[in-house]
């Protein structure tokens, strides 16, 4: 299967799980190594944006490439750090930062009316008009206190995204626990 | 996420003409209709089948900043993906359990190896050049000879192949069971069965002289190709040809009303899969307004993968991997012809035989198309996202 070597020691793993801050357990480091060398297929250590692209579901998602920038070159711990944000064991004010990274994309700490027009841009397309898309943010912006020219930080994404009385805390917010659970490694 | 999968296919015929009935919010000029290739009619709405974050789709009454900042679902669905996804999986094979290790087991094990490699390959590559050399002589003689008295010739050549397939069997020690009648020369018909490695064609060539339909390969196959898989009425395709489909399906409309070409065999997946998943069924073969007898193939693992990955192996060495294994044992099942129902589209009409043929084999069904590895997914299914999470967003702006 993978050209590099497929062997993990226990010193790698605890090196990864170190700089993921202990997000994933042992095994499931493991598992995420296998599918990190399965996805390298030329073995060159890191998974350039082809061999991510040669997923097709993840090919089709919208933020496909917006998530390329951060994943692009990443050796594998770097992936399992960028992974972390959707473990279990990570807290909701990381999980939000990692969204607040996906929108901040000169990475200055502000979130400015533009970046979140470019992403709404990401998940519309073409099925709403440039005109239209500002006009909707304007008016949710405003409805929610701030105005078009506003900066937003990560504490008033935290505040956005949580204050709404329909905020369900059972259910899981940005999290693959489903998979790793399943140890979908195996066949079927 | 098996099991969603497939409750999400006995709704899919379902949903899918619902779809069809809901005008779509933004008729822009048309621009939404057009499908940039003939290859993405192939495929019917993968969003039926693919599990995506359900909170987008759900409007919940007036439209808050929170709902367009939180693009959580999306990026679970990205990161579910990277993870672990449904089509990468089809072309795995997942090594067994080395059960060679403890120190009674490794001698023992060794010992099979020397067996293997010492015993068994030099018998079997002997039995092979022995089938090739009755093949041979008998087939060029034929060939050339009795070129007048066609029918004739075409049964001695059926028989011929027949045999020299047999002979490559018996060069795996393949142990194959026939389930089900046995295949008949007829024409309106059409065969199709589950693809896992060129040996598929082998295995069923043995039992029935097929006329098949394959890829053009380089090196000796693609000579074996030209000479005598050409005497059966075998169609080449050539994957990169957009043009080629027509040809290529003019070709098999051709081939099926014949009465006396030999019965025609596609693989309807397009490409190799692992025997334990199946991808999509391209229409080509479900539109020639014939009957379509389905194949199930299913090889037992235990014995050797026959999974032919053809991008890490060539089929050389993957026939010597077959070689030096104990043997190939797989069952095929020949199953109930099927015709196209009225009102069907052919597209159903395929997914309904891929579903015969996948239960049969225990084979699971994945919603993507087999070509995706070498191409990439066409936008429209991206499109297809972007558009429901538009229509939502503008739904939901008008709810106060």
């Amino acid at each position: 299967m993978g050209n590099t070597s497929s062997m993990l020691t226990q010193y790698d793993i605890e090196e990864v799980q170190e700089h993921c801050k202990h997000a994933f357990s042992q095994q499931e480091i493991v598992s995420l190594y296998q599918r990190f060398c399965q996805l390298d297929r030329s073995g060159g250590g890191f998974i350039s944006a082809d061999e991510f692209l040669s997923v097709p579901e993840f090919a089709v998602n919208p933020l496909s490439q917006r998530l390329l920038r951060m994943l692009d070159g990443l050796n594998f711990k770097e992936f399992v750090a960028f992974l972390s944000a959707f473990s279990p064991h990570v807290s909701l004010q990381q999980k939000i930062e990692f969204i607040f990274k996906l929108y901040d994309s000169d990475s200055n700490g502000k979130v400015a009316f533009h970046d979140m027009l470019d992403v709404l841009r990401d998940l519309t397309g073409q099925f709403i008009s440039e005109q239209q898309r500002e006009q909707v943010l304007t008016e949710v912006l405003e409805e929610a206190g701030y105005t078009k020219d506003s900066m937003l930080v990560l504490s008033d994404f935290v505040k956005i995204i949580f204050q709404t009385s329909c905020w369900n805390f059972e259910e899981p917010f940005l999290s693959i626990a489903f998979l790793l659970r399943k140890g979908v490694f195996a066949l079927g | 996420m098996s099991l969603s999968l497939s409750f999400s296919f006995s709704l899919a015929p379902i949903r899918r003409r619902e779809k069809k009935q809901q005008p779509t919010a933004m008729d822009t000029a048309g621009k939404l209709n057009s499908s940039s290739s003939e290859l993405d009619l192939d495929r019917p709405n993968i969003e039926d089948y693919l599990p995506s974050g359900s909170s987008i789709n759900e409007p919940h009454g007036k439209l808050r900043l929170r709902d367009l900042l939180d693009i959580s679902p999306t990026l679970t669905e990205a990161a579910g993906a990277i993870v672990d996804d449904s089509f990468t999986r089809c072309f795995k094979s997942n090594p067994p359990e080395p059960w060679n290790w403890n120190i009674y087991l490794f001698p023992l094990w060794c010992f099979g190896v020397l067996v293997r490699y010492l015993i068994l390959f030099p018998a079997r590559v002997l039995v092979l050049t022995l089938g090739w050399i009755i093949f041979l002589s008998s087939f060029i003689p034929v060939h050339l000879l009795l070129k007048g008295h066609d029918t004739l010739r075409k049964k001695l050549e059926r028989v011929l192949v027949e045999l020299i397939c047999s002979f490559f069997v018996a060069s795996w020690t393949g142990v194959v069971k026939y389930h089900g009648p046995r295949p008949s020369i007829r024409p309106k018909q059409v065969y199709v069965a589950n693809h896992t490695s060129m040996i598929d064609f082998i295995i069923l060539e043995q039992m029935t002289a097929f006329a098949v339909i394959m890829q053009k390969h380089p090196g000796w196959v693609g000579l074996l190709q030209s000479t005598i898989l050409e005497s059966m009425g075998c169609i080449w395709f050539n994957r990169t040809e957009v043009k080629d489909r027509e040809i290529v399906a003019k070709k098999l409309r051709d081939h099926v009303q014949g009465a006396d070409n030999n019965p025609l065999l596609i693989f309807p997946e397009g490409t190799c899969v692992n025997n334990h998943y199946t991808v999509m069924f391209k229409k080509g073969a479900f539109e020639l307004g014939c009957t379509v007898c389905p194949i199930a193939i299913k090889y037992n693992k235990i014995f050797v993968d026959a999974f032919w990955n053809s991008r890490k192996q060539s089929f050389t060495m993957h026939l010597l991997q077959l070689m030096t294994s104990w043997a190939v044992v797989c069952d095929v099942w020949y199953l109930e012809p099927q015709l196209l129902r009225p009102g069907e589209t052919p597209i159903e009409f395929a997914e309904r035989v891929r579903d015969i043929i996948s239960v049969r084999a225990g084979l699971k069904k994945v919603p993507w198309d087999g070509y995706l590895k070498y191409s990439r997914p066409s936008p429209k299914h991206r499109e297809r996202k972007q558009q429901s999470f538009a229509e939502s967003v503008l739904q939901r702006l008008e709810e106060k």
